[in-house]
C-alpha cells in the first residue's frame, strides 16, 4: 500500500496538475498537485498515482557518507 | 542518479559492516535489560523489507522484530467489507479499488467472488484512474474505495477536489483511509507487549513530517526513529533506535532524511484538513479507535458513497481460527495461527494479513518459513 518509487520527472502538463515520470525505464503520467513546488529533472516518490515528496539527492549522499565514515572509524580502531 | 544512490543504499559490503556494528549495540542493550529488546516496526512495508533483506533473520538472537497493524488493507475490518460488497451490488454501480482489496474477505465473500458473480469491480491503481472511470460512464455511479493512511489520503482527497472542479455527480469515495497514531497509543501502551522502541513508517512520514511523532517520547516515554525502507537504511534506523535506549534518550530521530522533513508535506496535509473529519473507526484486531477514520466532510456529502448509498449495519463473524486480529496487534505472529500455510495461503487467504503483499503472514509465508 505505502510503496513509493523514485522517478524522475521528465516533462510537466499545462496547468501543472500532471507530469510526465520515468522509473528504470517505465513512463507513467502522474498526479502533481500535491507536490506544485516540482520541477522537470527532479525526483519524486510517486505513490498511488501521485507524486507526493520531493528526493533530496543532498541528504542520500550526506548518509552514505556519514555511514561511511564511521564504519571506517570503527574498522581503524578495531 | 538517484538509481546510483539507491544500489549503494543496498551495498552489502557496508550493511555487512553496519550489521557488525548494530549487532554489538543491540548485544550490550541485551546485557543490560536482561532480555532481547522488542521493537515493533508498525509498517507493513517495512515487515516486507525487514524480511526479504534478511535483517529479520540476521538479527533474530539480538532483537525481537515485531510486525505491527501497519497495513491498511490488512485493519480494514469485516464490516467495511461487507458494506462494500452490498455497494457492488447495487445496479449499474462500478466499484473501483486497489488491486490488494479485492482478495480481503469479507464476512462471506469477497470484491473478486463478486466480480466472477458479474458485478463491476474494476483494479485501479490511482484514484485519478477512477475518476476517469466515472467521467467515461457518466449514467453510472463509480464508487472509489479508498484505503490507506496518511501516505494515501490526500491523494483521494485532491480527487475529490478535481470532482468537484469538473461538476462529475457520478463519483463517489468511500473512505476507509484512517490515521496512524490513534492506533499506536491504542496499542504501545499495552502491558504485554513490552515495546521497548518503535520503527516509524516512512512513507506516512512523507506526508506527516517528523514532529508528527513527538508524542511516542512524550506521552508514552517511547524513543522512536523514522526508517527508510532500503537495506542500509533500516539497519541505520535500528542501530539509532539502539543508541538511543543505551543512552536512555527518549526522542524521535529522522533516518530517512533524503525524502521526510521535519514538518512534512504541507500541500497535502492542507488537503487533508481540506477534505476530511476524523471519526471513530473499525480497525480489525484494535476494534474501534476513536478520531482514526478520515471521512469527507459534510459539505462533500454529494462525493461521499456512505452519505449517498446508506446501508444497514450488519454485525459479521470473522472466520473462525484466524488470528488475524492478533498479529496486527503484534502479540501472536503468524507461526502461531493454525490457519497458517495450510489452510490460509496467498492463493486462497482466509484472513486480511495473508491477502495484502505487505500483510504479516503474506510476507512469513514468503519469506520466513522453513520448508522442513
Amino acid at each position: 500500500m505505502c510503496l513509493a518509487a523514485p522517478s524522475r520527472i521528465t516533462a510537466i502538463q499545462e496547468g501543472g496538475f500532471l507530469a510526465e515520470v520515468e522509473s528504470f525505464g517505465n513512463k507513467r503520467t502522474v498526479g502533481l498537485t500535491l507536490v506544485p513546488e516540482a520541477k522537470v529533472g527532479d525526483y519524486v516518490l510517486v505513490h498511488a498515482g501521485f507524486a507526493v515528496q520531493i528526493l533530496d539527492e543532498e541528504a542520500a549522499l550526506d548518509s552514505l557518507k556519514a555511514w561511511e565514515e564511521i564504519l571506517a572509524a570503527a574498522k581503524g580502531g578495531a | 542518479m538517484h538509481k546510483e544512490i539507491l544500489k549503494r543504499f543496498r551495498d552489502p559490503e557496508l550493511g555487512r559492516q553496519m550489521a557488525e556494528q548494530v549487532r554489538e549495540r543491540l548485544d550490550r542493550l541485551t546485557d543490560r535489560l536482561g532480555r532481547r529488546v522488542n521493537v515493533m516496526e508498525f509498517c507493513g512495508t517495512h515487515t516486507a523489507a525487514i524480511s526479504r533483506t534478511g535483517i529479520r533473520e540476521l538479527l533474530k538472537p539480538h532483537v525481537h522484530l515485531m510486525s505491527g497493524p501497519g497495513c491498511p488493507v490488512c485493519v480494514s475490518d469485516y464490516v467495511d467489507i461487507d458494506r462494500v460488497i452490498a455497494l457492488a451490488g447495487m445496479s449499474g454501480a462500478i466499484i473501483a479499488t486497489f488491486g490488494d482489496m479485492m482478495k480481503v474477505p469479507g464476512s462471506r465473500t469477497t470484491l473478486l467472488e463478486e466480480k466472477a458473480r458479474g458485478a463491476d469491480v474494476r483494479v485501479v491503481f490511482s484514484s485519478l484512474d477512477a475518476l476517469a472511470i466515472a467521467r467515461e460512464n457518466a449514467d453510472r455511479a463509480v464508487i472509489f474505495v479508498g484505503v490507506g493512511f496518511e501516505t494515501t489520503a490526500p491523494t483521494a482527497a485532491v480527487t475529490v477536489e478535481q470532482a468537484v472542479q469538473e461538476g462529475r455527480d457520478n463519483f463517489f469515495l468511500y473512505s476507509l483511509h484512517k490515521i496512524t497514531p490513534p492506533a499506536m497509543m491504542a496499542l504501545l501502551p499495552d502491558r504485554d507487549l513490552q515495546v521497548d522502541g518503535i520503527l516509524l513508517p516512512g512513507h506516512v512520514s512523507l506526508i506527516t513530517g517528523r514532529g508528527y511523532w513527538d508524542f511516542l517520547s512524550r506521552d508514552l516515554a517511547l524513543p522512536g526513529v523514522v526508517a527508510g525502507f532500503e537495506l542500509l537504511e533500516l539497519l541505520s534506523a535500528v542501530d539509532a533506535l539502539a543508541s538511543s535506549l543505551l543512552e536512555e534518550r527518549c526522542a524521535v530521530i529522522n533516518a530517512y532524511g533524503r525524502a521526510v522533513r521535519e514538518e512534512g508535506n504541507l500541500s497535502a496535509l492542507d488537503a487533508l484538513a481540506r477534505c476530511f473529519d476524523l471519526q471513530e473507526g473499525h480497525w480489525r484486531g484494535l476494534g474501534i479507535v476513536p478520531a482514526s477514520a478520515l471521512k469527507l466532510k459534510p459539505e462533500l456529502a454529494p462525493w461521499d458513497a456512505e452519505v449517498r448509498f446508506p446501508l444497514e449495519n450488519r454485525p459479521a463473524a470473522p472466520p473462525k481460527g484466524c488470528l488475524c486480529g492478533e498479529i496486527l496487534k503484534g502479540k501472536k505472529t503468524p507461526f502461531d495461527c493454525p490457519l497458517f500455510a495450510s489452510r490460509c495461503e496467498p492463493a486462497r487467504p482466509v484472513g486480511p494479513c495473508m491477502v495484502s503483499h505487505e500483510g504479516t503472514c503474506a510476507t512469513y509465508y514468503r519469506y520466513e518459513r522453513f520448508i522442513r
